[in-house]
C-alpha cells in the first residue's frame, strides 16, 4: 500500500517538473502545448476515493498554476476532468474489474481502450481550459479547433510517456 | 440547515466539485485585468529557484547564440559611441543627468505559446526591482515587471493580452497604442491610428514616453501590414516586434529615477 503512495508522489513531482520546465517552453510549432501532467490524474488507482480524486486534481492544477502564473485556470480544468473520470470509466468499460490499487494504465485497458479513455478526458480538460483562458465565445470555432489539436497532441504525448515507462514484461503479457 | 447538510453528505462528490470550481474561478478573476494582476503578486522565490536551477543546467546549450547577440549589441553601442566622440564639443558642454537606469538581468524562463506569456528574471527586490518597471531587450522593449519576490521578478511579456502600450510613429510623432492578442501570433497590433495617417510597411513604432514605464524613443517594432478601413475613424495595423522573443536571454530592467517626482507633480496638479 505504501508503494502506491510513493509511486504516485514521485510521478506527481516528475510530471509537474517535466511540464513546467520542458513542455511549457519548448516550441512545437503554433500554439501546441502538450499537457502531459494530466497523466497523473489519468493513472490514479481505480479504487481512489472520488472526493480524494477531486482534491488531488485541484492540488495538481494549482501546482501548475503556481508556476505558470495562471492561478485557478488549470485547477478549474483539472477538477472538471477528475469529476468526469469515474463516469467516463463506467461508460467505456462497464464491466471493468480491478484489484486493490490497480491503475487504469496501458496494460489494464489496452492501447485502444487507454487512448479513448485518455483522449476523452484530455479533451474535456482542454475544452474548459481554452474557453476559460480566452474567456469569450468569440471565435468559437477557432478555439474549438485549437482545443481539438491540443487534445490530440496531449494524448500523443501521454501515450509516448506511458509507453516509455511501461516495462517490457507487462507489455508482452497482454 | 440540516437539509443542506444531508444534501451535502448525499451528494458529496458533486458538492465538492462545485466548491472547488468556484474557488478556482474566484482565483482566476485575479488575472482578468492588468490592475488586478498588479495587485496580486504572482512572483515567488520557490518557483524562481526551480526555474533558476533548471536554467543553470541548460544554460550552456545556447551559449553560441548568446555570445553572438552580445557581440552584435557591443558593436552597435561602439558605433553609437563613435558618433558621440566625433560630434562637436558643444554637445558635451551640457551634462544631462540620466533619468533612467539600466539593470541587467538574465531571463530564466520565457513562454511564448500561452494566451498570457510571462518572463521570469533573476533580479528581485534585493536588487531594487519594483513593479511596473520596463523590461528591454537589446533590440527593443520586451515587457513590464508585474511581480517581485526577494530574488526574482516576474514580467509580463509583450505577448500578453493585457499588453497596452502608449507608442508613437517615429516619422511623424503621432500617438498610437500597441496591443497584442493570441490571434496575432508573434505579431502585435497597432491600434488607434487616426484616419488621416498613411503608414507604410517597415515604418518604425517607438515608445511615447507618456507612461513612467519606458523612456521615450525606444523601438517597439515595425509596421507589418496596414490597411485603411473605410468605415472606421481609427485604423489598425500589424506590428512586427523588434524583440525576438524566441532568443531572449539577457534583458535590461529599466528604472525610472524620477518617477516619484513626476507622480508627485501629477498628484499636486490634480489636487489644485
Amino acid at each position: 500500500m505504501n508503494n502506491v503512495y510513493l509511486k504516485n508522489i514521485i510521478r506527481f513531482v516528475l510530471l509537474i517538473l517535466f511540464q513546467i520546465l520542458v513542455l511549457d517552453t519548448v516550441q512545437f510549432g503554433g500554439y501546441i502545448i502538450p499537457y502531459v501532467y494530466l497523466l497523473f490524474i489519468l493513472l490514479l488507482p481505480l479504487d481512489t476515493n472520488k472526493s480524494l480524486l477531486l482534491l488531488l486534481a485541484f492540488f495538481t492544477g494549482l501546482s501548475i498554476d503556481f508556476f505558470e502564473n495562471t492561478l485557478g485556470l488549470h485547477a478549474a480544468a483539472v477538477v472538471f476532468m477528475a469529476f468526469a473520470r469515474p463516469g467516463v470509466i463506467k461508460f467505456y468499460f462497464p464491466t471493468l474489474e480491478h484489484t486493490r490499487g490497480e491503475e487504469p494504465g496501458l496494460s489494464k485497458l489496452g492501447i485502444a481502450g487507454f487512448l479513448k479513455y485518455s483522449f476523452t478526458l484530455v479533451f474535456l480538460d482542454q475544452f474548459l481550459l481554452s474557453f476559460l483562458e480566452v474567456f469569450s465565445l468569440q471565435d468559437f470555432l477557432q478555439t474549438l479547433s485549437h482545443v481539438l489539436i491540443n487534445a490530440l497532441f496531449t494524448t500523443l504525448g501521454i501515450l509516448i510517456t506511458v509507453m516509455l515507462f511501461t516495462p517490457q514484461r507487462s507489455k508482452r503479457k497482454r | 440547515m440540516r437539509n443542506l447538510l444531508t444534501f451535502f453528505r448525499k451528494h458529496q462528490f458533486f458538492s465538492l466539485f462545485i466548491i472547488l470550481e468556484i474557488i478556482s474561478v474566484v482565483m482566476l478573476m485575479n488575472s482578468f485585468s492588468y490592475q488586478r494582476m498588479l495587485s496580486f503578486n504572482a512572483a515567488s522565490d520557490i518557483s524562481g529557484d526551480v526555474f533558476n536551477t533548471y536554467h543553470k543546467m541548460t544554460d550552456y546549450f545556447d551559449l553560441k547564440e548568446k555570445n553572438q547577440q552580445l557581440l552584435e549589441e557591443n558593436g552597435r553601442l561602439f558605433n553609437m559611441l563613435l558618433t558621440y566622440t566625433l560630434a562637436p564639443d558643444s554637445s558635451f558642454s551640457e551634462k544631462k543627468v540620466a533619468s533612467f537606469q539600466y539593470i541587467p538581468a538574465i531571463v530564466i524562463r520565457n513562454t511564448m505559446n500561452h494566451v498570457n506569456n510571462y518572463i521570469v528574471l533573476n533580479k528581485g527586490k534585493k536588487q531594487g526591482i519594483q513593479k511596473e518597471m520596463g523590461v528591454l531587450s537589446s533590440k527593443g522593449i520586451a515587457g513590464i515587471i508585474i511581480g517581485v519576490s526577494q530574488n526574482y521578478s516576474l514580467a509580463m511579456s509583450l505577448l500578453n493580452t493585457h499588453t497596452h502600450i502608449s507608442a508613437r510613429i517615429k516619422k511623424n510623432h503621432q500617438l498610437v497604442n500597441v496591443i497584442w492578442g493570441k490571434k496575432q501570433g508573434r505579431q502585435g497590433e497597432v491600434v488607434d491610428i487616426s484616419a488621416h495617417i498613411q503608414l507604410n510597411r517597415g515604418d518604425t513604432i517607438i515608445t511615447s514616453g507618456n507612461s513612467f514605464i519606458f523612456p521615450a524613443g525606444i523601438n517597439i517594432g515595425t509596421i507589418g501590414n496596414f490597411e485603411k478601413s473605410k468605415n472606421h475613424n481609427l485604423n489598425k495595423a500589424g506590428l512586427d516586434f523588434s524583440t525576438d522573443f524566441n532568443s531572449l536571454h539577457y534583458v535590461y530592467i529599466i528604472k525610472s529615477l524620477d518617477k516619484k517626482e513626476q507622480m508627485k507633480l501629477l498628484e499636486d496638479a490634480k489636487n489644485e
